[in-house]
């Protein structure tokens, strides 16, 4: 069903000058590495704060409230270079197992962040158990991370 | 001895044969250093940002500074220790490249600049944990670390490329 999507991309020119250049997928890569660190702060931070692992004297809404800018702008810039960098080599990343586990994590873990996990982080602390709050964070590291790996995977797979 | 030949003796350690030999380790190496980044860099730059006062503001410096740093250095020693054993991939290759060196460099600059950090106005963040507005050489600490760990980074990522390699 994606394929001819894929495809298009293979072929569309952005794809193609990214593709036939020595020195564009490297440099994007480089931002794209950039804007991974940036959006492992931001999500650690929330889930440190609520598994309790500090910053225990601001509350979960705070903290987030002080890292979603920082959490909206990377994924920005990931999703950005991150499709420059596929269109590259649209049709290996097709064939590739490692970029679906990454495609499926991140579709999962954006969902989740911005529903599940913003609820919780929103709602007073006296309404969010600790037990669902640490489940959350869990949940959020796991789906991240799947992300990660998937994404280095693509590499090597 | 001189760094090449240092250098030479390093790849025939049996630590870098294995490493450059097993077709699992590089990829889960490479893979846990680039995980680590996530928490290394990551939490550095909260930390930076604080020192900018860009974010958390209001949030005592002394309390950011409490919980990110263990963290931080937890992500510092999983970088080293991964990096190290990236590094033994291939130690030749890596001499002559100028990223590995650009990268060497600056990593030394950036600890530099977080120790004359710790040494200096941070013995003094009591006087300016609660105002977002930090002093001027922490906010100069926090820039020169943001510009030196993302040049690292980009360096870092380019030593796989050999475009200015000696042949």
């Amino acid at each position: 069903m994606l394929l001819p999507f894929f495809k298009w991309c293979e072929g569309s020119w952005f794809g193609q000058t990214v593709s036939n250049s020595v020195y564009l997928f490297p440099v994007i890569e480089a931002f794209h590495l950039l804007a991974l660190a940036v959006i492992g702060g931001a999500v650690l931070i929330v889930d440190m704060r609520l598994v309790g692992l500090g910053m225990r004297r601001q509350s979960v809404s705070r903290v987030a409230k002080g890292a979603e800018p920082w959490l909206i702008g990377s994924l920005l810039v990931m999703l950005v270079t991150g499709f420059l960098l596929m269109t590259s080599e649209a049709m290996r990343c097709y064939y590739n197992l490692a970029f679906w586990v990454k495609m499926w994590s991140l579709l999962f873990a954006m969902i989740f962040t911005f529903t599940i996990q913003r609820t919780v982080v929103r709602a007073d602390a006296s309404t969010v158990t600790p037990t669902r709050a640490k489940l959350v964070a869990v949940i959020s590291l796991l789906l991240w991370s799947g992300v990660g790996i998937g994404g280095r995977g693509i590499g090597f797979y | 001895m001189s760094l090449l030949s240092f250098v030479e003796w390093v790849a025939s350690t049996r630590a870098s044969v294995a490493m450059h030999e097993s077709i699992w380790m590089f990829p889960i190496v490479e893979s846990v250093h680039v995980l680590g980044l996530c928490l290394f860099l990551g939490i550095a730059v909260l930390w930076d940002l604080r020192l900018l006062g860009v974010t958390f503001g209001d949030v005592p410096a002394l309390d950011m500074n409490r919980v990110l740093m263990p963290w931080m250095w937890t992500g510092a020693v999983v970088m080293v220790v991964s990096g190290i054993a990236v590094y033994l991939n291939d130690p030749i290759r890596y001499y002559n490249n100028v990223f590995f060196r650009l990268k060497a460099v600056m990593l030394v600059l950036a600890v530099l600049n977080a120790w004359v950090f710790e040494i200096g106005i941070f013995r003094r963040i009591g006087d300016w944990e609660r105002d977002s507005r930090t002093p001027l050489t922490a906010r100069l600490a926090g820039v020169a670390s943001l510009v030196l760990w993302a040049a690292i980074v980009i360096a870092g990522r380019m030593i796989a490329y050999n475009w200015f390699d000696k042949k």
